[in-house]
């Protein structure tokens, strides 16, 4: 076995046990370390890839923003009480069915893919480097240019709801 | 990958990171004789020369002392927050060019322990990760005081990354790289950053203080609202661990300021040095360089630590949100019309 299918299925266990384990805890902040765990973990897969800046930036946002940020939330909420809530019956079936359809969606995409292995030879075929951060950013702006001011578009009107939301009325108004 | 090479970078690694113990150590040291000279004190002399031994008794006192646990259900995340605070302050020092390279018993020795792409998101990243040392260390301490400090912490830190990496990004607009050895490359002979980017020097100095802690921005542990803040239920070397972990931060964030700002191991007629005392003195002397300037920068943080009062909390938000934020992005702008000056100059019919 080569060294990197053993990080591969090292890496592997550690993404899947701990995604496991951020669903099954009951605990909000353990479970949310679990995450943390998770998503740094496929950033080693982004790195098995040999695709430096994927995995850094998956680092960044995940681990270092937006997982920083439901900490915070969960500790500032204080919800350590471990109070169940009660979930209706019919919330818990549609969420059954929303998750299969998801799956079923992802199998087929990764049914229809192709396979990585003939990927990567192509892009060596080419003589040129896919993973460098220039590349990179050429294709962004060029070929997905449209996708990708739509992107932030869509994240800019995030922002902007978000602040609209916390931001008080005026007093006689 | 032959076993030379193997061992060649094993050494550069174990170098790297007894040097960051040691100048982290002496930091300690460095603080309380800064502060006791402007204070009009005479600071430690009792531990050897100069009190050059403070250091070292330091550590055997906190390594003596009684290791006091709270009560609290979750132990392990205890243990684990200093840990987290101390492995992400030493792994930053990985990516930092500390000369160009030395010619060594027939190899070519590069001096850095590793040269990737996108070394300064790799410091970025480690710098987003530093933040749960404290945070999971001040929940796990079951304490208000320490969750306050960490929740405290938390929001500085994040608030002060967007505007870091707002200020970065004009510097990268202009070197057109990601990696922290060619930056260092780009600047010699006096064309450090500094020149060309004072707007980006400043912002980026006033979110070093803000991530590593410092006075003013040490909200975290301020004294008179949180007693110890995140570290308040930490005794012994858990303690310690975050007390040392700071002083490391804040020797990276002095040498990344002078590899991105101030030409890292650059200096002044290197090229006639390497021309006429050879490629090692050259670079010894670079690296002599950069520690200088590092040590100019670790002082400087003590300088404004024992100068400036505490920021209010709303302060530092107003100063992160209000002010640096937004010149960040006015400095993007600008960098970006000097940058395509002749192509708008070409548009505008000039």
């Amino acid at each position: 076995m080569s060294t990197v299918l053993i990080i591969f299925y090292i890496l592997s266990a550690i993404t899947l046990s701990m995604a496991f384990l951020a669903v099954f805890t009951r605990n909000p902040i353990h479970s949310a370390i679990y995450l943390v765990v998770c998503m740094m973990s496929i950033g080693g897969h982004f790195l098995l890839f040999n695709s430096q800046f994927l995995a850094i930036v998956q680092i960044i946002v995940y681990a270092g923003a937006i997982m920083v940020l439901i900490l915070y939330t969960i500790m500032l909420m204080d919800l350590n009480k471990e109070h169940e809530v009660h979930r209706p019956r019919v919330t818990r079936l549609v969420a059954i069915i929303l998750f299969s359809l998801t799956c079923i969606i992802l199998i087929l995409i990764f049914i229809n893919s192709d396979p990585v292995a003939g990927t990567i030879d192509r892009y060596d075929n080419f003589g040129e480097d896919f993973q460098s951060i220039k590349k990179l950013g050429k294709v962004l702006l060029n070929e997905y240019l449209v996708p990708f001011e739509y992107a932030s578009i869509l994240l800019l009107t995030a922002m902007i709801g978000a602040v609209l939301l916390s931001k008080k009325e005026k007093p006689g108004k | 990958m032959d076993s030379a090479l193997i061992i060649e970078k094993s050494v550069v690694i174990v170098a790297v990171f007894v040097f960051t113990m040691i100048m982290a150590m002496y930091s300690t040291w460095a603080e309380r004789k800064v502060a006791a000279y402007l204070q009009d004190r005479i600071g430690p002399n009792r531990a050897g020369w100069g009190g050059l031994l403070q250091p070292l008794a330091d550590g055997l006192k906190l390594f003596a002392k009684e290791e006091f646990e709270p009560n609290t259900p979750n132990r392990i995340l205890f243990f684990t927050g200093p840990a987290i605070a101390m492995s992400t302050a030493l792994i930053t020092s990985a990516v930092i060019p500390w000369g160009d390279k030395l010619e060594l018993f027939g190899r070519t020795v590069i001096l850095q322990a590793t040269d990737i792409d996108v070394s300064i998101l790799y410091v970025f990243g480690i710098v987003s990760i530093g933040v749960y040392g404290i945070m999971i260390g001040g929940w796990a301490s079951n304490n208000k005081f320490s969750l306050m400090g960490a929740v405290r912490a938390a929001s500085q830190m994040v608030s002060y990354e967007v505007a870091m990496g707002l200020s970065i990004i004009a510097l990268l607009m202009m070197t057109g790289t990601l990696s922290l050895k060619e930056i260092a490359q780009q600047q010699s002979g006096l064309h450090w950053n500094v020149f060309y980017q004072p707007l980006s020097f400043l912002i980026f100095l006033i979110c070093a203080f803000a991530e590593t802690n410092r006075t003013p921005f040490d909200l975290a542990e301020c004294e008179s609202e949180l007693i110890g803040g995140y570290h308040t239920e930490y005794s012994s070397m858990k303690m310690g661990f975050y007390l040392f972990a700071e002083y490391a931060n804040m020797f990276i964030s002095a040498t990344i300021i002078s590899v991105l700002f101030f030409g890292g191991y650059n200096y002044p007629g290197m090229s006639w040095v390497i021309e006429h005392w050879g490629n090692n003195a050259g670079n010894l002397l670079g690296m002599l360089a950069l520690f200088v300037k590092l040590c100019f920068f670790i002082f400087f943080f003590m300088w404004v630590r024992w100068t400036i009062p505490r920021f209010r909390y709303d302060q530092l938000m107003h100063l992160g949100w209000k002010i640096l934020i937004p010149l960040g992005i006015i400095n993007i702008v600008i960098t970006g019309i000097v940058l395509l000056r002749s192509e708008i100059f070409a548009f505008l019919g000039f």
